[in-house]
């Protein structure tokens, strides 16, 4: 079978798949007796398994499987959960996810899982729990399942009846029993196992059927599906006791399992549950009102969940901004054209055009826009591991997961924000007893927020922990040469808390693995403040830390003021401008060799761009005045010295390319309505 | 026959093209086109020799004067001057020269390693010479041409 067609599918679901096991394991650690839970990851391992299978996945089946076999035994409540042993399944996740990239890059998804099928083995055979009770059944459970599975078919009505036994707290069991090779009566023995079985439950099916069983039509062995309230082990003992019965193998069968049988595993879940809303409409007998009620919002949740999207290749999406990029360009050149020939229709259809297309253009934007909720849902996970490593009690809150960011963001996010929640783990969130100590509960809380504002988006990162202690920052800033103490004792709050951004900069005394090498943050700020972006902290000693990160809600449209030096025109992103201004050449002062001018009561050091971009200069210019516009880094402010302003302009931001990496002081370039390009003039790097 | 020697000699399709007196030429796989002068937008603080960027429908595109580049001295554009586009590996960068004005075919086997007497400016920049009739093709290195930059 030709797969290929089917990979990216396959790809796309897996991740979802293991992403909602991550999420539902969390759940479960917090709710450890909550079987739907169980229940829910067991669904999606079971689908990623038969998905895989059919793939020809088999270690990532495999692995699957093992990890399937101890959902199982917890679902059954053989096995209790104990974070021991969730840190097993999550190992096994990360497994699967390793694999699962490696497939989507185009390997083979192989890799050593031994040690951990190991565990997972060991698990399932109870040696890391003490219920052993639980063991005659599990034992023998994951070699014979596979058998079992494909020995047994169920049809739908089968399989219903199964599920909603298990509802009802029946026990669903699939009976293997082989009589001995030289048992003469069959058909008797097969009568009396039958007259044990239906003494304390249902026999539901049996493979071979019931006719063949009473017609010798079989070898020694047969199977036979069987619902009951009774303990296993006591049916179990009962068969035993009849004559001529050489083995009796137990397994506890569930709905998921049937499922196996539905060749496509793609659609399997989905078609799965809506063959139960028939059958629960028609099948009454074994059903309680309220398991109906219950079945039945499970498949409108998922067509809920289903219908009306497309998934669409980034790669279209793309393409389709690069387009309307294009439009954008020829819509200012067409704007510029009507302003100057000041033709009334011309004019109007230009007007409309420009309407429709910024209609246009938000609905473009928006569909490359993407919850943040696909960078957020690793660090559930993450939190869990790192709180564990380091000893502490942490809970994280995500507030805002819908919150949507341009894909291009998105991208670029993730590695800041594991920075800044390590930082927050590790050097915010104190270890229990000093967080008892200072009267506080014993549980640190981290919460992640995400929301919208205006044009941008902020994320936040807000613990309880310690704050950050001021002095003690200050002190080793100016240890490390970070600032001066001339400088240091004119700095606020803020100023201080944000030396922590500064490079060569940790307050950890104990250095760890998680962060504190006094290379994580400095490198956050930057990658921020390259998309476009800023951090600031506020911090309260002794009650926590919120560091606030904001950033466009898009990278590739923005606005901008076009300004000209002598033939140039140059673009300054609207974000960074204060205000513009025209200044007397009489106002400017000098301070250390550098031109400043007082704005507002601040001193702001002049940016001549004309130097700096060392432009070819036609005439001296004559007049008294300079156009500066001011534009701010954080609470630093430059005021940049231009020709003259054009004016405001959406724009769309285009790379140099890979030739011209690392121009000084251009970000990027820009199409004019002219069809020439402008440089795009990067503030961050004219403010020191 | 003739598609026999077709097939026995190893023929490179080239661009050929006029920097001062002399003519180069560039493999026309990695020549996406050849475009009239236009407005170049100057980058401040680059190489002295990267005249800026234009924009080739769409793209911004940067142009390096292979004149500066080699140290040819400096010609005012004319009529002929041309922008020549290659791609080498992930960049698209523009070459302005002289003119540009023939595809040729060239037999592999007429190409001699760089002759020691060249010995200019530019030697390092050249892969190799092709002597076909009274005409020298320089063949350029493109590989070395934009990699000072990096």
């Amino acid at each position: 079978m030709d797969t290929n067609q089917y990979l990216e599918v396959f790809i796309d679901e897996s991740t979802e798949h293991l992403q909602s096991c991550n999420e539902n394991l969390l759940a479960l650690e917090q709710n450890p007796h909550d079987l739907s839970i169980v229940n829910e990851i067991f669904r999606n391992a079971h689908t990623l398994k038969g998905m895989s299978a059919t793939m020809g996945f088999e270690d990532l089946a495999d692995l699957t499987h093992k990890m399937e076999n101890v959902l199982d035994g917890i679902r059954n409540e053989k096995i209790e959960v104990s974070p021991e042993i969730l840190d097993v399944v999550f190992e096994s996740i990360d497994h699967l996810e390793a694999m699962i990239g490696d497939i989507s890059e185009g390997g083979d998804g192989k890799r050593n899982v031994s040690e951990t099928v190991e565990k997972l083995k060991r698990i399932e055979n109870g040696e890391l729990i003490d219920g052993s009770n639980a063991k005659a059944v599990v034992e023998d459970s994951s070699e014979d399942r596979l058998v079992s599975v494909t020995a047994l078919t169920y049809d739908d009505f089968e399989r219903t009846i199964i599920e909603q036994s298990n509802e009802q707290g029946f026990g669903t069991y699939e009976i293997a029993i082989t009589l001995r090779d030289d048992c003469l009566l069959k058909a008797a023995r097969v009568f009396m196992v039958f007259e044990v079985l239906e003494k304390c439950g249902d026999v539901i099916k049996s493979v071979p059927a019931v006719e063949q069983l009473e017609a010798e039509q079989f070898d020694t062995d047969f199977s036979i599906a069987f619902v009951t309230k009774e303990a296993i082990e006591t049916v179990e003992e009962a068969i035993k006791k009849v004559s001529e019965v050489k083995e009796v193998v137990v397994k506890k069968m569930f709905f998921d399992l049937v499922e196996e049988n539905v060749l496509e595993p793609v659609v399997a879940s989905s078609t799965a549950k809506s063959i139960d809303v028939e059958v629960i409409s028609q099948e009454a007998t074994k059903v309680v009102t309220n398991s109906t009620a219950k079945q039945s919002e499970k498949p409108v949740k998922s067509s809920h969940a289903t219908s009306k999207t497309i998934r669409v290749n980034i790669e279209r999406l793309d393409i389709l901004m690069n387009l309307f990029e294009e439009l954008v360009i020829d819509r200012g050149r067409l704007q510029s054209i009507a302003a100057e020939l000041n033709h009334n229709e011309l004019n109007e259809s230009v007007e409309r055009m420009s309407r429709v297309s910024s209609d246009l253009q938000n609905i473009i934007l928006n569909m490359r826009m993407v919850p943040v909720e696909t960078v957020f849902n690793r660090f559930p996970k993450m939190v869990r591991q790192l709180s564990r490593d380091l000893n502490k009690k942490i809970k994280l809150d995500i507030i805002g997961a819908e919150t949507e960011l341009d894909r291009t963001v998105i991208d670029e996010i993730g590695d800041p924000l594991v920075h800044l929640i390590r930082n927050s783990l590790d050097h915010g969130i104190e270890s229990p007893e000093v967080r008892v100590a200072a009267g506080k509960p014993e549980e640190g809380r981290v919460e992640l927020r995400a929301y919208h504002s205006g044009n941008h988006v902020f994320i936040e990162i807000e613990d309880d922990g310690a704050g950050i202690n001021k002095e003690r920052v200050l002190s080793k800033a100016l240890e490390k040469g970070v600032v001066t103490s001339e400088l240091a004792s004119k700095l606020t709050d803020t100023q201080i808390n944000e030396l922590i951004l500064a490079s060569g900069f940790s307050t950890a005394e104990v250095l760890s693995d998680i962060s504190g090498r006094g290379v994580g943050l400095d490198v956050v700020k930057s990658t921020i403040e390259s998309l476009g972006g800023t951090i600031t902290i506020e911090s309260e000693e002794g009650k926590g830390s919120l560091f606030s990160v904001q950033l466009p809600l898009t990278l590739s449209i923005i606005s901008v003021m076009l300004i000209e030096i002598e033939q140039e025109i140059y673009a300054i992103p609207l974000t960074s401008i204060i205000e513009t201004s025209i200044i007397r050449k009489a106002d400017i002062m000098n301070a250390h060799n550098q031109k400043v001018i007082d704005f507002r009561g601040k001193v702001v050091p002049l940016v001549f761009l004309e130097e700096i971009f060392e432009v070819p200069r036609t005439d001296d210019p004559g007049d008294d005045f300079h156009s500066v516009v001011i534009v701010r880094k954080g609470d630093k402010m430059a005021g940049l010295v231009v020709g003259s302003f054009i004016g405001q302009q959406e724009i769309v931001l285009k790379s140099l390319g890979n030739y011209l990496t690392n121009v000084f002081a251009i970000s990027g370039a820009t199409i004019l309505g002219n069809g020439q390009v402008a440089l795009i003039i990067d503030c961050n790097s004219l403010i020191k | 026959m003739t598609e026999n020697v077709a097939m026995d000699v190893e023929v490179m399709k080239v661009i050929v093209f006029q920097l001062g007196d002399k003519e180069y030429a560039l493999p026309v796989e990695q020549v996406q086109g050849i475009e009239k002068m236009m407005h170049i937008t100057r980058v401040p603080r680059t190489a002295h020799y990267v005249k800026g960027v234009i924009n080739l429908r769409g793209v911004v595109t940067p142009i390096i004067d292979l004149r500066d580049r080699f140290g040819v001295t400096t010609t005012v554009s004319s009529e002929n001057t041309r922008i020549i586009i290659i791609s080498e590996e992930d960049m698209e960068v523009g070459f302005i020269v002289d003119a540009a004005n023939d595809v040729m075919d060239i037999q592999k086997e007429t190409i001699e390693p760089q002759p020691e007497v060249v010995g200019s400016l530019e030697e390092e920049f050249i892969s190799g010479v092709a002597n076909i009739g009274n005409r020298l093709l320089i063949l350029l290195n493109l590989e070395k041409v934009l990699s000072t930059l990096k």
